[in-house]
């Protein structure tokens, strides 16, 4: 491992602690030797190919697959009616045709009644190679009845609107949660609603109401979805290779869906191509790959196509949101009320924590100090792909950081005030933390005027003020936008926080082997993030062992503890905790066996740089190396002291971290074509302790270019028929490093008091916070026009339509 | 890539190509570059029962002076072309809308034929070859015949090159000291064009003498904008230039997709067209 900024040095000359290090994986990754799951191959292996609904809504008729039965090297057909056909020994329904979502809905494996999605998954053809299995769905014949489809989530719930969910029941698409509830609630709706009203009545008072709507949008990880299911006929053992963040909870998910015996169920998640959300849920894929692999008896493989990523695996967003912010003339926040339309597709399958139907969105009342906030959301059901966690998914943070980013933007406007300068005035004090927000979030730490000043700084905000004016002399548009967030991360309390009934605490172990070398075992999977470097930083921070001698484990639940895996901003807040909990048990472990060594008591040892040594006489001591071939010797150890090193650990968050940051974006825009310029990108992030500075820069690059991503191009848009018009990457843009600018990044730290090494977690942090940054930047460039606000993404078109006080309902992009 | 199954043959020459496209029947495709097919095959629009793969045949590749023109094969690769000290003295629109087609791994297969020949409305290089009036050599079972530009882009991806012919090679006439640019309007800087306006102008003591303007992606085929041809012949300063691009969208019929309305790509094919002619003339 290259040390490429300062970091601590053991007495052996290594590098052990926090700082930039360059990752371990990296030697694989840049030499194309990671090994997916497309690249997994076992012998006997059968290839799979899905048949994909054409349309939005329709009912099924009759499917016909003798042709493709009929086509040589075919081994199998399922449809839903085969699959309703076999029964399930389980508690979660009573055949394989649906199964259990992350919300406690249900979702059609193989659709049997009607089709609910345009690319819906039909049927699974079984083949001796994917081409045959791609010839073979080709072949089967689908009757259909096309149905009116629910496009606009805004026209779900009229009188007479067609009912997507007939199969459970229901007259109309509203959705239940698991508690009973068809609205979400969140802070006081009584104290926020008099609030506005007496702001409303007072003259020395405005309040600002705003449309905003934060359009779905898709991960679109470079690696697909896919997996290799292999069930040995005579071990009666499941292996499932699979692209899963969360290998254990998922491990769990197939027990209680195949009423599988769990201890015979073995996940393994190798590496992961990027997963942004995406590869938490469980979809109709990979439950197939494993009844194929029941069915026919030799190991199946299902990998998807781009095309089917983008149009059926879990989106993102699809909040309609009306925010009211009610002020005092001269800028003092008062009160925050927000009503959210959410689309949540044809199936429920959101993954939020149980008690959080609308995950984490209700931190919304942001950053700033004021008494009243109150949110309501409304899921309902549309003919779009379910899912609703992906892209960062924050568990919605991103949604409410979006809203009132643009609501104290919207108010500054409205002001006539500067909204860096608002900001400041309405902005949490540091000797208010810990802080109780109106939503009942306990924010732990933060020193929030500090680090917008510092973001400032570096934007030298005032300059850039002033050259806006001159441009807008001269008829140019430039624009300064900045966002201000504040995220809760780290999911979760157990008593709080749980995905169908899994509580969301971390195991870990650490084994250190006689000659001091080390393995550390995760339960959190890396899709790239680095936890292969950063955890093997914290095992070193902690216990002097080098990076180097510390091998992570993670993905496979037969070598891992139980945990709930990568996504959220969870892994360093959660296991980076269990992490350095668990070196410190060894650690203490150590100075007994290190006491026995040096023939004293425990207590008279101290540490330093990897070594316990005698207080007051430094030479006396051993190392940790040293310490750990003496645990595994002859040496007569204190009666009860087992000897060895190991130590496992399992981490119950007492709280959420809340990382923070304030971004400024510098956006030009040309009035000719509408097309807006990203110049400068500043981001000045505080996420606590940085275990390894560089990663966090890389955590926060890609996140801003995310960011740009949805505020200026991403879209999943649905004509209204049904289509999904963004299907391709030549349809749902990504920005590229053509599209950014060289970020300017800036730090300040500020750790978590609760946090053992003080770490709050980054992982979405940039993904949260720019595009606020850069639609407020994009508005202030038009304000000239009497702008005040436009939908994501900020196409060229969109932008000069609403240049011409006409911008387009984003959503529907063709009607 | 899981295209249906199909055969394949790789001539090497062009008479062995189209004998075997004759041979292969209607369901028989060339390929050349494959930049545009394979995207087809993949995504299994197309089933082609044969493949001729054409990328081998000496005759189609390369560029040379012949007369008052500059003759390419089609085979050439986009990178060849725009970096031609010919095709850049004599032919300079082409290599400039030529380095705005994709990405350089692209550009080192794709060839000029090839896109030519694919005659996608998006496609960069058919607005060139109708502003520059290209003539077309297209080699079939009854041997060659030449075409115009106006008579070479027939439809949606469509051309006068028949099922059993082969595009065999382009021709420009030389224009030596026009001024010229290839305006392209995209989302990402490697995607397809929204609109893009391709113009040459000869500059006569200070004004615009003659103008050449081609329009990407605002019909079926690319259009020739001979209004505003004819209305900026004298034009000696922006204004002028501004007005005369105000018909740069009269006769043209741009379709509507997730990218941009019919009605935006109208406004951008006025604003593009000034931009475009602005920066070939200098004015
Ligand atoms: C990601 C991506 C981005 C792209 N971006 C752009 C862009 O911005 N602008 C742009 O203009 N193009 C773009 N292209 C297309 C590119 O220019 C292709 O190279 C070109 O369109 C086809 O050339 P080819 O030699 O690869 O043709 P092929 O793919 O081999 O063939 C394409 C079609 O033309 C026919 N054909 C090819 N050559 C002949 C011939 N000599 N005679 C008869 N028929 C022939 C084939 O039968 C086939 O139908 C892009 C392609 C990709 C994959």
């Amino acid at each position: 491992m290259t040390a490429v900024q300062e970091v601590p040095i053991s007495a052996g000359g290594n590098p052990i602690g926090f700082g930039s290090m360059k990752r371990v994986e990296d030697q694989r990754f840049v030499r194309g030797q990671g090994n997916y799951v497309d690249d997994v191959n076992l012998p006997g292996m059968l290839h799979s190919a899905i048949l994909r609904s054409p349309w939005a809504h329709a009912r099924i008729k009759s499917i016909d697959t003798s042709a493709a039965e009929a086509l040589p090297g075919v081994i199998a057909v399922l449809t839903g009616k085969a699959l309703e056909g076999i029964p399930r020994p389980s508690l979660l329904g009573d055949n394989f045709a649906w199964m259990p979502t992350l919300s406690y809905d249900t979702q059609a494996v193989l659709a049997t009644d009607k089709v609910r999605f345009q690319g819906q998954e039909v049927a699974f053809v079984i083949a001796e190679s994917r081409y045959i299995a791609k010839d073979a769905v080709e072949l089967i014949d689908v009757d259909y009845e096309p149905l009116e489809p629910v496009m606009d989530a805004k026209r779900a719930m009229d009188p007479g609107a067609p009912v997507i969910r007939d199969d459970k029941g229901q007259t109309d698409n509203s959705i239940t949660d698991v508690h009973g509830h068809k609205t979400w609630e969140s802070g006081n709706a009584i104290s926020t609603a008099e609030a506005i009203a007496r702001a409303e009545a007072d003259p020395n008072c405005v309040v600002v109401t705003q449309e905003v709507m934060y359009p779905r949008v898709h991960p679109a990880p470079m690696e697909t979805c896919g997996s290799v299911a292999h069930m040995d006929k005579v071990t009666g053992q499941l292996t499932l290779y699979t692209t899963s963040q969360a290998p254990h909870a998922h491990r769990t998910v197939y027990a209680m869906v195949a009423g599988l015996p769990e201890q015979k169920i073995r996940v393994i998640s190798p590496d992961i191509g990027g997963g942004f959300g995406n590869k938490v849920g469980v979809y109709p894929g990979y439950v197939l790959s494993i009844l194929g692999t029941i069915v026919t008896g030799k190991p199946v493989k299902w990998i998807e196509d781009r095309g089917e990523n983008l149009m059926s695996t879990s989106f993102a967003r699809d909040y309609h949101m009306t925010g009211k912010i009610a002020a005092t003339k001269d800028g003092k926040i008062l009160a925050v009320d927000v009503d959210v339309l959410a689309d949540h597709g044809a199936f429920n399958g959101v993954a939020q924590p149980t008690n959080y139907p609308a995950g984490f969105f209700h931190i919304f009342s942001g950053s700033y100090d004021y008494p009243d906030a109150h949110c309501k959301v409304t899921p309902v059901y549309t003919n779009k792909a379910p899912g609703g966690v992906a892209y960062a998914c924050s568990f919605r943070i991103t949604e409410a950081v979006y809203v009132i980013e643009r609501l104290v933007d919207c108010l500054a406007a409205e002001l006539g005030m500067d909204p860096a300068e608002l900001r400041l005035k309405n902005l949490l004090k540091p000797e208010q933390f810990p802080y109780t927000s109106p939503t009942g979030w306990v924010y732990d730490s933060g020193q929030y005027e500090k680090t917008m000043r510092v973001a400032m700084e570096i934007a030298g905000y005032d300059e850039l003020r002033r050259e806006q004016a001159e441009k807008r002399a001269r008829g140019e548009y430039m624009g300064i936008g900045i966002s201000f967030f504040t995220e809760g991360v780290g999911a979760g309390p157990r008593k709080d926080m749980d995905i169908l009934g899994l509580g969301m605490a971390d195991g870990i172990e650490l084994r250190v082997h006689p000659t001091g070398k080390a393995v550390l075992r995760l339960s959190v999977m890396s899709q790239g993030q680095g936890h292969e470097t950063t955890y093997a930083q914290i095992v070193a921070h902690e216990l002097g062992i080098p990076p180097e001698d510390i091998d992570v484990v993670n993905g496979d639940t037969d070598q891992t503890p139980f945990g709930l895996g990568t996504y959220g901003s969870r892994s360093m807040p959660v296991s980076g905790a269990a992490a350095a909990i668990v070196s410190r048990k060894v650690k203490e472990r150590a100075r007994i066996v290190a006491a026995a060594a040096l023939e004293c008591s425990p207590d008279d040892l101290e540490w330093e740089l990897g070594r316990w040594s005698v207080k007051g006489d430094k030479e006396r001591g051993k190392t940790i190396q040293e310490i750990a071939l003496l645990s595994h010797s002859s040496l007569e150890l204190p009666e009860g002291v087992e000897g060895h090193l190991d130590a496992t650990a399992v981490y119950n968050p007492p709280n959420l971290t809340y990382p923070y940051g304030a971004y400024i974006c510098v956006v030009d825009v040309d009035p000719g074509t509408g097309v807006v310029k990203v110049r400068r990108f500043i981001a000045v992030d505080d996420c606590g302790t940085r275990v390894n500075p560089m990663l966090v820069d890389g955590q926060v690059h890609g996140g801003i270019a995310d960011g740009i991503g949805m505020a200026l191009m991403e879209l999943i848009a649905f004509d209204t028929d049904g289509n999904n018009l963004g299907g391709s990457f030549m349809d749902y843009l990504l920005p590229t490093s053509m599209e950014c600018p060289s970020f300017e990044l800036g730090e300040t730290v500020t750790p978590s008091p609760h946090h053992p090494i003080g770490a709050k977690g980054v992982g979405e942090s940039a993904t949260v916070g720019s595009p606020a940054a850069v639609v407020n930047a994009v508005m202030d460039a038009l304000a000239p026009f009497g702008v005040r606000h436009a939908d994501m993404p900020l196409t060229p078109s969109n932008v000069w339509r609403a240049i011409q006080g006409n911008p387009i309902r984003v959503d529907m992009a063709i009607e | 890539m899981i295209p249906v199954a199909f055969d394949y043959v790789r001539p090497s020459t062009v008479d062995e190509a189209v004998a075997a496209l004759v041979a292969g029947g209607e369901d028989a495709k060339v390929m050349v570059g494959g930049q545009s097919l394979m995207p087809v095959l993949r995504l299994r629009l197309g089933a082609p029962s044969l493949i001729v793969d054409c990328s081998r045949i000496d005759e189609m590749i390369g560029i040379r002076e012949e007369g008052d023109s500059i003759v390419i094969g089609a085979g050439t690769t986009h990178h060849a072309v725009m970096n031609n000290d010919l095709v850049k003295r004599y032919v300079t629109l082409l290599a400039q809308a030529t380095a705005t087609v994709a990405d350089p791994q692209i550009r080192h297969r794709g060839t000029m034929g090839g896109s030519l020949a694919h005659a996608d409305p998006a496609g960069d290089l058919p607005a060139v070859a109708a502003a520059l009036d290209a003539t077309f050599t297209i080699a079939g079972p009854g041997g060659r015949r030449t075409v115009g530009a106006s008579d070479f882009f027939v439809d949606y991806f469509t051309t006068a090159v028949g099922d059993d012919e082969v595009l065999a090679s382009v021709s420009f006439p030389k224009r030596e000291g026009w001024g010229s640019h290839y305006e392209k309007f995209n989302r990402t800087a490697q995607a397809w064009a929204i609109v893009g306006v391709a113009a040459a102008v000869r500059m006569e003591g200070g004004r615009i003498a003659e103008a050449r303007i081609g329009l990407t992606n605002v019909g079926t085929t690319p259009i020739r904008a001979r209004s505003v041809e004819a209305a900026l012949v004298g034009a000696a300063d922006a204004a002028a230039i501004a007005a005369a691009s105000e018909s740069a969208a009269d006769g043209t019929a741009p379709t509507t997709d997730i990218h941009a309305d019919a009605e935006y790509r109208n406004h951008l094919t006025r604003v593009l067209t000034k931009r475009a002619v602005q920066k070939a003339s200098g004015l």
